[in-house]
């Protein structure tokens, strides 16, 4: 290999000293033009890409407010959107640590909520299966709390009435789930589908024998989710969404008589809604009759 | 060597190598004495060069530990072994909180508000890198950095056959992109940087599945190939001058020797960040022994490549350990 060729000249630091003023005066000129040009270019190189990083970092904004209207079903305890994502460090813990996988994270298509977790509760619903709800005890950083620090105000109907009672701990000596405020809210968004409306039953697997998603069901196992297929149902007049929601008073059916004797129910939405999504998750017809509207508060029952 | 210290920070920040100002007595001895004997050091270097043995220990020792603890995460998750939970931006070993400092950073930044899980977890972290050499993070576990380290080989490949040319950014670009995105969290809200973090996108992708994210790496990495090498770690990553900063009083480092030194210059070629051994041009080493400064991200290519031993490993206070 030979002597190193660099910019510098490759002598001892004193005898250029001694030499380089004089002697090079005539060579000098030209090359430093081209050094001066050269540092130009490498300096409006260096100026273009900053820009263009800087800017492919801002235009993860554009989906963001793409999503204001529509925003993702966030997990339980989450900070209001901005702040959810402000907060959030985008390392999944809340993933790893839920029973059914019901937290999936963003992509980039999320711009700023890439790497940051929601809740697909058609395909995969939060039940609360892990009692404690651990993605909040996961979360390194705050983004997912049981309690708002005080400067981040609550917004009127996030806010629970009381703590949710968990169906699966009733009986234990702290029943409620320590939530303070609901991730959304379910709504009946097409009456005419809904079976029990229709005044149908319901038989067989929920959501068809190919449905991943999964459920605790207190009769099977408390601690071992099993697939919602592996759990079949039957029912004169359809009411999954208020049997296998996971809360309290979150949901009922309402149920008229006809003259003939046949029954129609109305699925309707009560004040400790927490929008966790397994009546949306459950709901057998497809498309889903019931959803939950993420970020929605309650305004009285409708 | 006065003033060496915070030549060393500015040069991390960007400025341009200088040319020492005071050389010791020492250091000019030995340099006039490469010069006065020049057929007999020409002589050496060559013997030197016939006997030098391919190594590539640390090279492996490196990529190992780099594999292992990136797999580490994907089987704590994948396994439920739990021993490292999370993704690089944030995890808990065996239960203790780790915070990736520059992520720590943003999240503070856009957030406004720390609280005690955060705090402990980006000090342990800090301990843990001031400890093992700042930089060390990028070359002994960030993702990016192995994946861009062998499409880095492509690009020379492509230069070797004159496809390609390296173009060079001015490298204060990565300061001021720190500068930047700290700014844009503070005064946006949002954690901007992380989202084009391909160390983040990286790790996430191994330990949760592939995602379309992966899209922008290999953007990244194509634009490496094709047109300037290693431009992310080298002029962008504001995680790279994070932990740069704490790589300052890192105890940890490679040490120049000039007396062993033939100034071929090979170290600077497989080198990084090139500009931390500027010392190894014949005549601009300021001591006999000088340690390289904190943009160096300790990963051992120039200790491999020297065929004559003149850079080492050493934690300042235990000489000779390594």
């Amino acid at each position: 290999m030979s002597q190193e060729t660099e910019s510098g000249p490759a002598v001892s630091a004193e005898s250029e000293a001694a030499s380089a003023p004089r002697a090079k005066k005539g060579s000098a000129a030209p090359r430093s033009n081209a050094r001066a040009l050269e540092a130009r270019r490498r300096f409006i190189r260096s100026a273009v890409m900053s820009t263009g990083v800087v800017g492919a970092g801002l235009a993860g904004y554009l989906p963001v407010a793409a999503q204001a209207d529509n925003p993702r079903l966030r997990p339980p305890g989450a900070l209001d959107e901005n702040d959810f994502l402000s907060s959030c460090i985008k390392c999944g813990q809340c993933v790893q640590v839920c029973p059914v996988q019901a937290i999936v994270l963003g992509d980039i298509t999320d711009g700023f909520g890439l790497g940051v977790p929601h809740i697909e509760s058609r395909e995969q619903a939060c039940d609360f299966s892990c009692d404690a709800v651990q993605c909040i005890l996961a979360c390194p950083t705050g983004a997912l709390v049981y309690r708002k620090p005080d400067f981040l105000k609550i917004r009127a109907g996030a806010e629970l009435a009381h703590k949710p009672v968990l169906k699966a701990k009733a009986n234990d000596p702290e029943p409620t789930l320590n939530l303070i405020e609901r991730a959304g809210l379910a709504r009946l968004l097409r009456p005419d589908a809904c079976l029990a409306t229709q005044g149908k039953g319901f038989k067989g697997q929920a959501r068809g024998a190919d449905f991943k998603g999964q459920m605790r069901y207190m009769d099977v196992d408390r601690w071992a989710p099993i697939a919602v297929a592996d759990h079949p149902y039957e029912r004169d007049l359809c009411d999954l969404c208020v049997t296998e929601c996971p809360i309290q008073d979150a949901i009922r059916l309402e149920v008229t008589e006809a003259a003939d004797g046949s029954k129609r129910g109305v699925p309707v939405v009560m004040e400790q809604c927490v929008g966790c999504g397994v009546c949306e998750m459950i709901c057998p017809v497809e498309p889903t009759a019931i959803v939950v509207d993420s970020r929605a508060v309650w305004e009285g029952e409708a | 060597m006065k003033g060496r210290f915070l030549e060393q920070i500015m040069l991390m920040l960007g400025q341009a190598p200088k040319k020492p100002v005071e050389i010791t007595p020492e250091a000019q001895k030995i340099h006039k004495m490469k010069r006065l004997t020049k057929d007999d050091f020409e002589a050496m270097k060559k013997h030197v060069r016939d006997h030098a043995l391919e190594k590539n220990t640390w090279r492996n020792r490196r990529w190992t530990v780099l594999i292992l603890v990136n797999l580490l995460f994907t089987l704590s998750f994948w396994l439920d072994i739990q021993i490292l939970e999370g993704a690089l931006t944030a995890s808990r070993f065996v239960g203790f909180h780790l915070i990736d400092l520059n992520s720590a950073l943003q999240v503070m930044l856009a957030h406004k508000h720390i609280i005690v899980n955060l705090f402990i977890g980006t000090a342990t972290v800090f301990l843990l890198w001031a400890a093992l050499g700042g930089r060390s993070f990028c070359s002994w576990v960030c993702p990016y950095h192995l994946v861009a380290e062998l499409f880095e080989k492509l690009h020379l490949k492509l230069v070797e056959k004159k496809l390609v040319t390296d173009h060079e950014f001015h490298r204060g670009a990565r300061t001021v992109m720190w500068v930047l995105f700290s700014l844009l969290a503070l005064v946006t809200g949002f954690t901007v940087f992380e989202t084009l973090s391909p160390t983040g996108i990286l790790s996430r992708a191994l330990i949760y599945g592939p995602s379309l994210a992966l899209g922008w790496v290999a953007l990244l990495l194509v634009f490496e190939v094709v047109y300037s090498r290693r431009a992310w770690c080298r002029y962008i990553c504001p995680i790279g001058l994070t932990y740069g900063a704490v790589g300052v009083i890192s105890p940890v480092r490679v040490v120049y020797d000039l007396n062993h030194c033939f100034h071929e210059g090979d170290c600077r070629k497989v080198c990084l960040v090139p500009h931390v051994l500027e010392v190894v041009i014949k005549g601009r080493s300021p001591d006999v022994k000088v340690p390289i400064g904190p943009d160096c991200t300790r990963c051992g290519l120039c200790v491999d490549t020297c065929p004559s031993g003149a850079l080492k490993f050493e934690v300042k206070g235990l000489n000779k350990l390594l």
